[in-house]
C-alpha cells in the first residue's frame, strides 16, 4: 500500500458490510467501517485543498482537511479532536449525512474520479477514538453563570447543549421521552445508526456537565415562559423537532394496517419492537408491505419491514433522480431486495369489513414540466389505476412540525405550516432571549441542517448571554 | 425514578395507585392524562389523571388489568418505583359554568370523573355524576364521588342493586322527563361512550367523550392516535382526549383499539400470571 505513490492512481475504498442475505436476518449495523489500512489508503486521496470547498459545503464547517491530513499521518486520536471541534456528533454525521450533497459533492477530486470518501473517513475517526476508550473532556472555562435551557435532545438540542456547556454557560436538556437522542433514537434504524453510538455521544455531553431532564414536556410541565421568567433560566432553545405526521389524504388512511412512519419506527427503534416479547412493545409484523415516499425515512421503514420478514415495495410519485433519499440507502435498499415501483401514486386504499387493510389502488405518473422545486412535476396517466394487493401501508411522506411548544406559547411567531419563524443568521426568534432550530423551523430536514442551525444559535444565544444585541425577526414580519 | 406512594384494589381488578410525581401534579388539570412506562422494556401507555394533589407532588390513576403493561403496573405495591412517567398531556377539559353537567362513566372512567366533577362543581354547576358497574361488588370511589357531586346515582347491568341498566339509561330518563341538561360528559369503555353519543344526540345535548386510542409517544409525533372526527382527522394525544361524541366515527376507532391485540396475546401468553381476558373494548390500555 505505502508503495502507491500517486494519489489519483488510488481508488475510493469500498467500506466493508454486511452481507445483504445475512443482514436482512438481523438489525445490525451495515456497513462495518474503514480499518485503520483502508483509512489510511483513503486519506491519502485528499490533496488537502488550501481553499478547501468541502468546508464550505459542511453546514458545521468542520476542518475537513485538517483531519483528512491527521488521518495520512496515522494520528487518528488527534483527527477524531479536530472534527469535534466542530462537530460534538461526529459519528453520528459520518453515518447519516448526505455527504454526495454537501463535502463529497464538491470534493476537487470528485470532479475527474469518486469524491474522497469524507463521511467514511468522519467516521472511521469518530469510531477509533470512542473503541480506544480515548474520548478526552476538553478544558471547560470558568462559569459564567448563566443557565441555558434546551427543549428536546435531539440532534439540534444536542449540539447546542455541546456548545454552550464548552462556552461555560450551565445547560439543562429538556425531553418528552424516556432517553435523549430524538429521532437518533426514535427515528433511524439499529442498522444504519447504531443506538450504542447515540448512548456514547450523550454519556459525552453528561461529561462535559450537561443536565439532562426526561420525561419533562415543555408546553405542560414548563411554559417557555415560566422557564424564563420563574425557573431561573437566561436563554431557551427550542428544538422539539417533527411532530404530527403528514397523510396522503386519500380514502381509506385511517384502515388498519395503515401506519406514519413515525409510528412505525418509533416502534421499532425506540421501544425496540424488534426484540419483543423480550420487550413490551409488540412490532408491527406483515406480510406484504408497501412503503410511501423517496425520502430516508421511507428507506428506512423498508428496510425496517424487511427485517420484520415483509415483502417490501416502495412507492414513490417521481422517478428514481428525483428520490430525497441518500444513495446509499436506496442502494443498500435494493441490494437487501426491496422492490420499487416508482412513477406511481396511491389514490385509496382498500379495507374490509374489519377496516383492515387488503389492497391499495395506485395511478401512473410521468414527468411532465418542471415545478417549483425544479423537479419535472409527475402527472397522472389517466385510466392507468390498478390495485397493489397488501396488509400494511406505511406512509413516509414527510411531518408537520411538532404542535406542543407553538401551541401553549402565544407569543411565538410560527409560520402558516406551524414552523417557528427564526432569523436565519441567528436562529432568534420572535421572543427574545429564545432561539430555535432544526425540524421546528424547516419543517422535514436533515440531520445535520439541524446542526448546523443549532451551531448558528448558539453563537447568537452566547452573544446575547454577554448583552450584545440579537437580530430579531419580530421587527420584521414575514 | 417515580415512586408508588399508595396503591389500593377498590374493586376487583381495579387499582387506585397514587405516584409521587410533583412535576406533572404541579400542572395537572381535570381531563388530561399521562404516560408511563413501568420499567425500561415495558410499553408506553397512556392512562387518565383521575386526582392529583399538588402540595405532596402526587397523581391518582385507576388501574385494571387487561394485559402485559397494567399488569406489570398493577403487581407492584407502595414504595416500588415505574421508570417513567410523562405528563399532563392532552387539551384540559373545558371547566366552565354551563348549569347542570351530567358525567356518566363506567370502568376505569368511574375514577376519571373524579377530577372532572370537584372542578364542575367548583365552577358553579350542578353535577350529575352517574355511575354503571357489570355489578354491585364492582363499584367504587362512592364516598368520594358522593362528595364531589350534587347528585350521586348507580346503575347496575346485572340489576343486582340499585337502578338495573346502563348510566347513559338513567341519562335518556332524564332527558324524557324534560329535565335540562346543558353538557354530558361519559367516560368509560368504547361502547358505552358511544351509546351515550347515540342517546344524547336526538336532545341535542352538547356530549363529549374521552377517547384512548392507543398512542406510543403521546406527545404529537407518532399519529397512531388519530381519530375521524366528522369531516376531520384529529390526533387524541394532542387535540384531545375529549372529542363531540355526535361526531366521532365510531365503527373506526372500535376496529383500532384493537389492531394489536393479536400481537398482545403473545405477550400476555409469556407470563404465568394467569390474566382475566375481558372484553377488548373495556380495556383502558392498549
Amino acid at each position: 500500500m505505502a508503495t502507491v505513490t500517486k494519489k489519483k492512481e488510488i481508488p475510493r475504498q469500498p467500506m466493508p458490510e454486511q452481507d445483504p442475505e445475512d443482514r436482512v436476518g438481523n438489525f445490525d449495523e451495515v456497513p462495518y467501517g474503514f480499518t485503520e489500512e483502508l483509512a489510511t489508503l483513503e486519506a491519502q486521496r485528499c490533496i488537502l485543498c488550501k481553499n478547501a470547498k468541502c468546508v464550505a459545503a459542511c453546514p458545521v464547517n468542520i476542518d475537513i482537511p485538517g483531519f483528512v491530513a491527521l488521518i495520512q499521518q496515522g494520528k487518528f486520536l488527534e483527527a477524531a479532536r479536530r472534527i469535534k471541534q466542530d462537530n460534538a456528533l461526529p459519528a453520528v454525521c459520518g453515518r447519516v449525512c448526505p455527504q454526495e450533497e454537501q463535502c463529497e459533492g464538491s470534493c476537487v477530486i470528485g470532479i475527474k474520479h469518486a469524491p474522497v470518501a469524507i463521511g467514511r473517513l468522519e467516521r472511521f475517526a469518530a469510531d477509533y477514538e470512542r473503541r480506544m476508550g480515548a474520548v478526552t473532556i476538553p478544558e471547560i472555562p470558568p462559569k459564567t453563570g448563566k443557565r441555558v435551557a434546551v427543549v428536546g435532545a435531539g440532534p439540534a438540542g444536542l449540539t447546542v447543549a455541546g456548545d454552550m456547556i464548552l462556552k461555560g454557560h450551565e445547560v439543562t436538556v429538556f425531553e418528552a421521552l424516556q432517553g435523549p437522542g430524538g429521532v437518533l433514537m426514535y427515528g433511524i434504524p439499529e442498522f444504519r445508526l447504531p443506538k450504542e453510538i447515540v448512548r456514547a455521544e450523550v454519556d459525552y455531553l453528561k461529561q462535559l456537565g450537561v443536565e439532562f431532564v426526561m420525561d419533562y414536556v415543555v408546553g405542560r410541565n414548563s411554559t417557555i415562559r415560566e422557564l424564563l421568567d420563574e425557573e431561573g433560566y437566561h436563554t431557551v432553545f427550542i428544538g422539539t423537532g417533527a411532530g404530527l405526521p403528514s397523510f396522503m389524504e386519500v380514502p381509506g388512511e385511517n384502515l388498519i394496517g395503515v401506519y406514519s412512519a413515525n409510528e412505525y419506527l418509533t416502534r421499532a427503534n425506540l421501544m425496540k419492537a424488534y426484540l419483543f416479547p423480550e420487550y413490551d412493545t409488540p412490532p408491527i409484523r406483515r406480510q406484504r408491505v408497501a412503503v410511501i415516499g423517496g425520502g430516508n425515512v421511507a428507506m428506512d421503514s423498508a428496510r425496517t419491514a424487511l427485517r420484520l420478514g415483509g415483502d417490501v415495495t416502495v412507492v414513490y410519485r417521481r422517478a428514481r433522480e428525483q428520490m430525497p433519499a441518500r444513495a446509499e440507502e436506496v442502494h443498500h435498499a435494493e441490494q437487501e431486495g426491496v422492490k420499487f415501483m416508482l412513477l406511481n401514486n396511491p389514490t385509496r386504499v382498500v379495507g374490509d369489513q374489519h377496516h383492515r387493510v387488503v389492497g391499495m389502488e395506485c395511478i401512473r405518473m410521468e414527468l411532465g414540466e418542471p415545478d417549483d422545486s425544479g423537479r419535472r412535476r409527475p402527472v397522472a396517466v389517466k385510466g392507468s389505476e390498478f390495485v397493489m394487493d397488501l396488509d400494511t401501508v406505511i406512509v413516509a411522506i414527510g411531518n408537520k412540525p411538532n404542535p406542543l411548544v407553538p401551541r401553549t406559547t402565544p407569543e411565538l411567531k410560527t409560520t402558516k405550516w406551524g414552523t417557528v419563524v427564526a432569523d436565519a443568521k441567528t436562529m432568534a426568534t420572535s421572543i427574545p432571549g429564545v432561539f430555535a432550530g432544526g425540524d421546528i423551523v424547516s419543517g422535514a430536514a436533515t440531520v445535520i441542517l439541524a446542526m448546523g442551525q443549532a451551531r448558528l444559535a448558539a453563537r447568537a444565544m452566547d452573544a446575547y448571554l454577554h448583552g450584545d444585541s440579537v437580530a430579531n425577526p419580530a421587527a420584521d414580519s414575514p | 425514578m417515580f415512586e408508588i406512594t399508595k396503591k389500593r384494589e377498590v374493586a376487583p381488578n381495579v387499582h387506585e395507585i397514587v405516584i409521587h410525581a410533583p412535576a406533572v401534579a404541579k400542572k395537572a388539570r381535570p381531563g388530561q392524562f399521562i404516560i408511563l412506562m413501568v420499567d425500561e422494556k415495558s410499553e408506553r401507555v397512556p392512562y387518565t389523571l383521575c386526582d392529583w394533589d399538588r402540595e405532596a407532588g402526587t397523581v391518582t390513576l385507576v388501574v385494571q388489568e387487561v394485559g402485559q403493561s397494567s399488569r406489570k403496573l398493577v403487581l407492584l405495591r407502595a414504595g416500588d418505583q415505574v421508570a417513567h412517567l410523562v405528563g399532563p398531556l392532552g387539551v384540559p377539559l373545558e371547566i366552565e359554568r354551563f348549569g347542570t353537567v351530567a358525567l356518566a362513566a363506567g370502568c376505569y372512567g368511574i375514577g376519571a370523573i373524579l377530577g372532572i366533577a370537584r372542578a364542575m362543581k367548583a365552577a358553579g354547576n350542578r353535577v350529575i355524576a352517574i355511575v354503571e358497574a357489570d355489578s354491585h361488588y364492582l363499584h367504587y370511589f362512592r364516598a368520594e364521588l358522593e362528595a364531589a357531586a350534587d347528585e350521586f346515582i348507580q346503575t347496575t347491568i346485572d340489576g343486582s342493586e340499585n337502578i338495573k341498566g346502563h348510566s347513559i339509561d338513567v341519562v335518556k330518563r332524564k332527558l324524557e322527563n324534560g329535565e335540562s341538561l346543558d353538557r354530558v360528559i361519559a367516560v368509560g369503555c368504547l361502547f358505552m361512550m358511544m351509546l351515550a353519543g347515540n342517546v344524547t344526540k336526538p336532545f341535542g345535548v352538547k356530549t363529549l367523550v374521552a377517547l384512548n386510542p392507543i398512542m406510543l409517544d403521546g406527545t404529537g409525533m407518532c399519529g397512531a392516535c388519530r381519530v375521524a372526527v366528522g369531516e376531520q382527522t384529529l390526533f387524541a394525544c394532542v387535540d384531545g382526549p375529549f372529542f363531540d361524541a355526535h361526531q366521532v366515527d365510531w365503527s373506526e376507532l372500535r376496529d383500532r383499539r384493537v389492531a394489536y391485540s393479536d400481537d398482545e396475546i403473545q405477550a400476555v401468553a409469556r407470563t404465568d400470571v394467569a390474566a382475566p381476558r375481558r372484553e377488548r373494548a373495556h380495556a383502558r390500555t392498549a
